[in-house]
């Protein structure tokens, strides 16, 4: 059996390596690559740093240069949004009307930013997730605006360095306690979020955004208990959600996300990838959805992989990374390998979290799950393979020889 | 096939180092030492993920 046609949905890092995959590694026939945005496949971290910062130009984004798309042969339709999935009869639907079959389906759709519930529009309100919204809030920071951020989770973090690396006036607003707690746990959370504070930022944590008020834009952020920050900027920051909207009612398991087995496959020809996948990690023996670059570039390799291995009715590789991110935040590069949960044992290995300069790692189990570093990206990565080969615990806690 | 390194955009993140070790190492003066820039084919595979996995796309492989 060939592959056939083969509809990629969702032009951005994932889509992109599936379909580079897709092609270096036999699929010869029809490729299909729908993006919502206009852009070609640009990289979204540097959005809340480099861009932010005004040190790099929106056009140094691209993925792949533009005259380098040829060498893929694809139909290429950007600008435009899948609106649904007809199972039976093989085939998407887009926005304009036209269907698109196919014989294998990769879902890449990402996600999109929450909004705060039941608050109006209001200039100088954003969220920070595309170009368009990065370009954004890049056109209002030459004013010198009091900038509040919400939500002290990776992209608000980011957001508010960046501005303060501008010299803005930063306040950020947590409704948890401790920050980052589900992502880092409620130990490293605390380290985190000092480093805000080291920095200059206003920090309000355990406190929820009531409203945004103001006339024509935004002037004042109200919290939870009354008290008012003024602001001339907003950026709200409280997670995403996967972007699965137009797969309602076409027969896919969707529940935080596009359910899939350990190979991504969520039915037959059908597999997904990226920050909208949830997909079996046997390494960890646990589902989990990813919204991080890292997981986005190696589950569109992997995705592919499995259409391709069900195309020549080969048996798949099970998709076990040891999921990897990275935050640069005041001049500090924070990087974080595995899956770690709140209540998992952190004992700091190297260094010491008052130097903002060390390496801790989560133990459940026996095992070492995860690793959190500040300014220690060689030595984090002897704890990636420590963790992707089911390392013990007393493994991870014998000391590293330098190099 | 010779491994190629742009430390202009190289940001040490080290993610090559957690995929290909005996090709790629951060020590602790975060600066990133290729061990090797000739490796044997057996490592293509293993390469070409690094070159996709780099955040900063920094990594290439050339053909000799």
């Amino acid at each position: 059996m060939s592959l056939g046609t083969v509809a990629v949905v969702g032009a951005s890092l994932a889509g992109l390596r599936a379909v580079e995959t897709l092609r270096a590694e036999g699929h010869d026939g029809h490729l299909v690559l729908v993006g919502a945005e206009p852009h070609l496949p640009y990289d979204r971290p540097p959005l809340s740093k480099q861009v932010l910062a005004g040190s790099r130009s929106p056009a140094d984004t691209t993925l792949r240069p533009a005259n380098d798309y040829d060498s893929l042969d694809l139909d290429l339709r950007l600008g435009t949004r899948a609106t649904g999935l007809d199972l039976d009869s093989r085939h998407i639907v887009l926005d304009s009307g036209e269907p698109i079959g196919f014989d294998g389906l990769v879902i890449a759709t990402g996600a999109s930013p929450r909004r705060l519930p039941g608050m109006a529009p209001l200039a100088g309100v954003h969220v920070l997730r595309t170009l368009d919204d990065c370009l954004a809030i890049v056109a209002e920071l030459d004013d010198g605006p009091r900038v509040v951020v919400v939500g002290a989770g990776f992209i608000g973090s980011e957001v508010a360095a960046t501005c303060r690396g501008r010299g803005l006036e930063v306040t950020v607003v947590e409704a948890l306690d401790v920050p980052l707690v589900r992502a880092v746990g409620p130990v490293m959370g605390r380290v985190l979020s000092q480093v805000h504070v080291d920095n200059g930022v206003a920090l309000r944590t355990g406190v929820g955004v009531a409203r945004f008020e103001g006339n024509d834009r935004v002037e004042q952020v109200v919290l939870d208990d009354g008290s008012t920050i003024d602001a001339d900027l907003v950026v709200v920051g409280v997670g995403v959600g996967p972007e699965v909207a137009w797969l309602e009612g076409s027969g896919l398991t969707l529940a935080n996300g596009v359910g899939c087995d350990a190979n991504c496959a969520a039915s037959p020809g059908v597999v997904a990838a990226g920050d909208v996948a949830r997909w079996h990690n046997p390494l960890f023996d646990t589902d989990m959805r990813v919204e991080h670059w890292t997981n986005a570039a190696e589950q569109g390799v992997a995705a592919a992989r499995t259409l391709l291995a069900m195309a020549k009715r080969v048996e798949p590789e099970p998709f076990a990374p040891v999921p990897y991110f990275w935050s640069d935040q005041y001049g500090l590069k924070i990087q974080y390998v595995g899956a770690s949960r709140p209540d998992d044992e952190v004992v700091v290995v190297d260094g010491s979290t008052d130097e903002r300069r060390f390496l801790a790692v989560y133990g459940r189990g026996g095992r070492v799950v995860a690793a959190l570093a500040i300014g220690r990206p060689g030595l984090l990565m002897t704890y990636r393979s420590l963790i992707a080969k089911r390392a013990s615990w007393e493994e991870a806690l014998a000391p590293r020889p330098p190099r | 096939m010779r491994v190629v390194v742009d430390y202009d955009k190289c940001e040490s993140n080290a993610v090559c180092m957690s995929l290909v070790p005996e090709v790629f190492e951060v020590r602790d003066d975060n600066f990133l030492y290729v061990l090797n820039e000739h490796p044997p084919d057996d490592f293509r595979a293993q390469l070409e993920m690094a070159v996709r996995s780099c955040p900063t796309g920094a990594i290439s492989l050339e053909d000799e």
